[in-house]
């Protein structure tokens, strides 16, 4: 599989009178796999990318894609030779889905008639049905109009996918839907997809090499995922990992079964109320008038709010549950519902056990 | 109304005198403007160029342009191409900006997506471009028609046929009946323009007006399959 597909060398991007955006980038991306460009705001991954279509041109150094040098061949040409999906789906406003997918055929010369039952096949392809081919891209949901993203880019069958955040604005929920689809698709496609993000947990879940990128445009790690949570090559991937390595892939358990408890808590300004502190160590929830939690108080201390940690919300992953329980200072994770109201709160300990639990089932299911 | 219905062949013909007048140089404005803008678009200094210029010719009296432009043109100043070239000048003052804004206003995240398709510049410019810029553009046409219809009557002064004459026709002889027919006529000339205006922006931008589609038309299990 280790065949590369596009090879960076040496390349360099610096914009007029600033930092190297891209600093001497050399890498090797493998057909038919996907690679991740990951890493924080500003470190060069759009730009990387870019300079693949020619979107950007480099300042020094050379790419090239199947062996051949990308300036040899016209750029408009090269780039309908890459489906590009970016985070705005960047669909056409005035042409309806069916023709914002047949798009790249017919600027390659494909008739209409054609073009447009390419298209159709398409959003099969990527689940959308067959009715919304007549809408606009503005009478489609977010999660449709990336579909519709992806469906443009895969329509001239391009053996190489770029893709810029393209599941950033969607919702949670749809994103990790998408993904699934994503990969659904690449097991018959086998396209070559580098794909941007600035989410580790995106990265690792789509990867099958991960590059992660410092700020200054550096290349900081360049691995399977695996190998990047295991062993992080410096402080920088480290840290942009995250403490919680090695827990990733609870990200994708269900944390139904999590028991809420009741917790003792004081309106910011009024007494305290009904339920026994004693339950949880003196320990007292501080909340709005609207019962969304402000942060924690202890009868012990005179210090008044402590802040809390990260909220959980019931149906998220147990990675979020074990977070928001870890990152309380009264190591009881905070349960809020969609309008932010406290529901009650969850132990690590359970938690834990819970996550146990789930990793026994998978190795049975191996 | 007596008047009117005795001298309706009169105004007829005079509307359509001050039709021509006021459409010719909008079009050629246009015409004009939109690869200026485009070329503006691209340049810095252009642009700032253009802007300038642009303001200071809408400064510049319409009376005084009728009188000036005979001398530099060679033409008889009773031509009505004086007004044509004047009111010509002032359309692209108007619409160099307005085309300007209306390109500004087409997402750059559509223009890079166009660019990442294989888009050629010329290609990317008559198919995203231009037809993403007509809302703004019509906004800027029909602010045109109607300053157009009404600049062409100060060429009356000059005698060159339109409804204007009915002015100083009207003023001469003390006749108001006269006076206010002109004024209900370039009223209902400009009021007709800008309904076509309207309608042709609607014929040309179907996806302006595609009104958000209640979810229940299709499946919500087909349409959001996961
Ligand atoms: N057209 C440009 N002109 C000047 N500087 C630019 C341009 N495009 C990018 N840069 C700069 O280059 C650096 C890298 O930008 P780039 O867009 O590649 O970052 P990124 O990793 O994609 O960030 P993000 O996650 O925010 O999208 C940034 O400092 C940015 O300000
Ligand atoms: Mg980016």
């Amino acid at each position: 599989m280790d065949q590369a597909m596009i090879e960076f060398q040496s390349v360099t991007k610096q914009f007029q009178g600033g930092q190297p955006a891209v600093d001497n980038l050399s890498m090797s991306i493998a057909k038919g796999s996907i690679t991740v460009f990951v890493g924080p705001s500003g470190c060069g991954k759009t730009t990387s990318l870019r300079m693949i279509n020619r979107m950007v041109e480099p300042t020094s150094g050379t790419i090239t894609v199947d062996g051949k040098d990308v300036t040899s061949v016209p750029a408009p040409e090269l780039r309908r030779s890459m489906g590009y999906v970016m985070q705005s789906a960047g669909l056409l406003p005035h042409r309806s889905v069916l023709d914002n997918i047949a798009t790249v055929p017919r600027l390659n010369g494909v008739s209409k008639a054609d073009a447009r039952r390419r298209a159709e096949e398409l959003l099969d392809v990527v689940g959308l049905a067959r009715p919304l081919a007549k809408r606009y891209p503005s009478q489609l949901s977010g999660g449709q109009q990336q579909r519709v993203g992806v469906a443009r880019a895969l329509a001239a069958d391009p053996p190489i996918l770029l893709m810029d955040e393209p599941f950033s604005a969607v919702d949670p929920v749809v994103r990790d839907e998408l993904q699934q689809e994503l990969l659904r698709l690449q097991k018959d496609l086998a396209k070559t997809i580098v794909f941007v993000t600035h989410d580790i947990d995106e990265a690792t879940v789509l990867g099958d090499r991960v590059a992660v990128f410092a700020v200054g445009g550096k290349l900081a790690q360049y691995a399977t995922p695996e190998e990047i949570l295991r062993a992080p090559a410096n402080d920088f991937v480290a840290s942009f990992v995250g403490r919680d390595r090695g827990f990733r892939h609870l990200g994708f358990t269900a944390s139904d079964g999590v028991t809420l408890h009741s917790v003792p808590t004081i309106v910011r300004g009024r007494s305290g109320s009904g339920t026994d502190p004693d339950a949880t160590s003196g320990w007292q929830l501080v909340v709005d008038e609207g019962m969304r939690p402000l942060g924690w108080s202890t009868p012990g201390t005179s210090t008044g709010l402590i802040p809390g940690g990260s909220l959980f919300r019931p149906g998220e992953s147990l990675r979020r549950a074990l977070d928001a329980a870890l990152s309380s200072p009264s190591g009881l994770g905070v349960a809020v519902d969609t309008e932010g109201r406290v529901q009650g709160v969850i132990r690590g300990g359970e938690v834990l056990a819970l996550i146990e639990e789930a990793r026994q089932l998978r190795q049975a299911a191996l | 109304m007596e008047w009117f219905l005795a001298n309706i062949d009169m105004v007829l013909e005079r509307s359509g005198q001050h039709l021509v007048l006021a459409l010719v140089p909008m079009v050629l404005g246009l015409v004009i403007s939109l690869p200026l803008a485009q070329l503006a678009r691209q340049n810095r200094a252009l642009r700032s160029v253009v802007l300038t210029a642009s303001s200071l010719l809408y400064t510049i009296p319409s009376l005084a342009l009728f009188i000036i432009l005979p001398t530099i043109l060679g033409t008889r100043i009773l031509d009505p191409l004086n007004v044509v070239v004047a009111l010509t000048i002032y359309a692209v003052a108007l619409l160099v900006r307005a085309a300007l804004d209306a390109f500004d206003s087409v997402s750059e995240d559509v223009g890079q997506a166009a660019v990442a398709m294989g888009y050629k510049p010329l290609a990317r410019f008559l198919r995203v471009d231009l037809p993403l810029s007509l809302p703004v553009m019509f906004a800027g046409l029909r602010v045109v028609s109607v300053s157009n219809i009404s600049l062409v009557s100060v060429a009356a002064l000059l005698g060159i046929g339109n409804l204007g004459m009915l002015f100083t026709s009207g003023l001469q002889r003390g006749f108001i009946t006269e006076i206010v027919v002109g004024i209900i006529a370039i009223l209902v000339l400009a009021l007709l323009m800008d309904a076509l205006l309207v309608l042709l922006e609607r014929l040309l931008t179907p996806w302006e007006r595609a009104g958000k589609i209640r979810p229940g038309l299709v499946p919500a299990a087909e349409g959001d399959r996961a």
